[in-house]
């Protein structure tokens, strides 16, 4: 447990290579796009962080379910790890699409289906996060935890749904476009291949972080315990 | 069954009887969602169309937040004089508790829209009594408190206990308020039946989808 494994330094490694790559594709290779020039180039990384930030969001609910039928501590680890590491992705997919959406849109936010549903996310997320603070036994927290992940994924699509249902303008890239969306693009082949690899490079670099965030929470569990097996020798 | 439904039946009565003996409860929730009401009445008392366009959000308002007060106390006082304990060593199953405690929200919640309904059609001048802006008010708080009463017997044993319901309440919540907004909206507007239907749908969706998760979540929220 407290040696790193050698598999995880070659998945640093990987991640590491990946984004370079990743990067040299959308600025280097992936053509300037025609109509909105530069600042396009946001999108790859965009709806890269974008994804990641729900694949955490959906790792913590599975979590939960998991922890609630088993017990086991070593869920809530899971997706307490998986909710840290989205938080902050999806900040900065909210960030990104922000600046892309004031040259675009002529606004850095609108009360879109998809912008709507990325607030309620990142609010749900700090909630969670207010709640475990507020409890100190680890049983009940996980507990906690668990059952509020739970609710926040069943509420999300709901929230999804329900602005869905008021009205949107967000482009539709993948997939088909609705009339009312404006910023909408086709993507050539040096995008497409630009736009998949970065969303299997964040891929990786996420499963890296909640690798090593996961390890992490062993390792302060383990240091609580020998904790408190210090103090106990001491008396 | 019957005698789930009796126990259900007990834990509504000792808290319609507890409420009945301060009135603490429902006279702060009453008196706040009043102050709600008001202060939005005086402060779009110029602009009409506001007024108009506005008034299902400022209602839907009222209730969600008078609805925190009044769940954050129906769960505090339970914890504060040893009742909680007291309840979960009642020989019997420990869903009942919890479909106790919504039903006895939802009656106090009801109360107060009772209450509210006439003073805000009144100040707003909109017809709210219509049998389908009813159903709205009611599966619409339905969902809400549903939501609340799980989280309120969550939040009750959590150190930050008072701030954190509206926290993780409102967010959760969020379909349910926007669908019963536009609902009300629909029927104060007099639109066809049709275009509310989709939020109405979308009420009973969640109202289902919630009530079931809870229930079978209930048991971890009080397990010790």
């Amino acid at each position: 447990m407290t040696d790193k494994p050698r598999l995880l330094t070659y998945l640093d490694f990987l991640t590491v290579v990946v984004l370079l790559i990743a990067i040299w594709l959308v600025f280097f290779y992936a053509p300037v796009e025609v109509m909105m020039g530069a600042v396009q180039k946001v999108f790859y990384f965009h709806v890269a962080t974008a994804w990641v930030g729900m694949l955490g969001f959906l790792a913590s609910a599975y979590a939960g379910i998991a922890y609630l039928r088993k017990s086991d501590l070593r869920w809530d680890v899971i997706g307490y790890a998986a909710i840290e590491i989205s938080l902050v992705f999806f900040l900065v997919a909210i960030i990104m699409g922000s600046i892309w959406a004031r040259p675009i849109w002529n606004t850095w936010w609108t009360w879109d289906p998809r912008l709507t549903t990325a607030a309620i996310v990142e609010l749900i997320f700090a909630a969670y996060l207010l709640l475990r603070q507020g409890v100190d036994d680890p049983e009940r927290r996980a507990r906690f935890g668990a059952i509020y992940a739970i609710f926040g994924s069943i509420s999300v699509p709901l929230t999804f749904i329900s602005i869905r249902l008021l009205r949107t303008i967000h482009p539709v890239v993948i997939g088909n476009a609705e009339a009312a969306a404006q910023g909408g693009f086709n993507m050539d082949d040096p995008m497409k291949i630009a736009f998949f690899f970065s969303l299997a490079a964040f891929s990786v670099f996420f499963t890296d972080l909640l690798w090593h965030r996961i390890r992490l929470g062993n390792l302060r569990e383990e240091l609580g315990k020998l904790r408190i097996k210090a103090y106990a020798e001491e008396d | 069954m019957k005698s789930y439904l009796n126990a259900v039946k007990a834990v509504i009565w000792k808290d319609l009887t507890a409420e009945w003996r301060t009135r603490e409860n429902l006279t702060a929730m009453l008196v706040f969602a009043l102050l709600t009401v008001l202060i939005f009445n005086f402060a779009l008392e110029l602009d009409i169309q506001a007024q108009e366009s506005l008034s299902a959000g400022i209602l839907w308002v009222t209730f969600v937040f008078a609805g925190t007060i009044g769940l954050n106390r129906s769960m505090a006082s339970e914890k504060d004089r040893g009742c909680l304990d007291g309840l979960l060593l009642a020989p019997v199953d420990r869903s009942v508790i919890y479909f106790g405690k919504v039903i006895g929200n939802m009656i106090f919640m009801l109360l107060v829209e009772l209450i509210i309904l006439p003073i805000y059609s009144f100040l707003f001048t909109v017809p709210v009594f219509q049998p389908g802006f009813l159903l709205v008010v009611f599966l619409g708080s339905f969902g809400y408190v549903a939501v609340g009463t799980l989280l309120a017997t969550m939040v009750i044993q959590v150190r930050t206990r008072d701030i954190l319901l509206p926290i993780l309440l409102f967010p959760l919540t969020l379909p349910v308020v926007i669908a019963a907004v536009k609902a009300s909206q629909g029927f104060l507007e007099f639109l066809p039946v049709a275009e509310v239907s989709t939020w109405l749908n979308l009420l009973i969706v969640y109202d289902l989808i919630f009530i079931a998760v809870a229930f079978m979540v209930f048991d971890y929220v009080v397990e010790e």
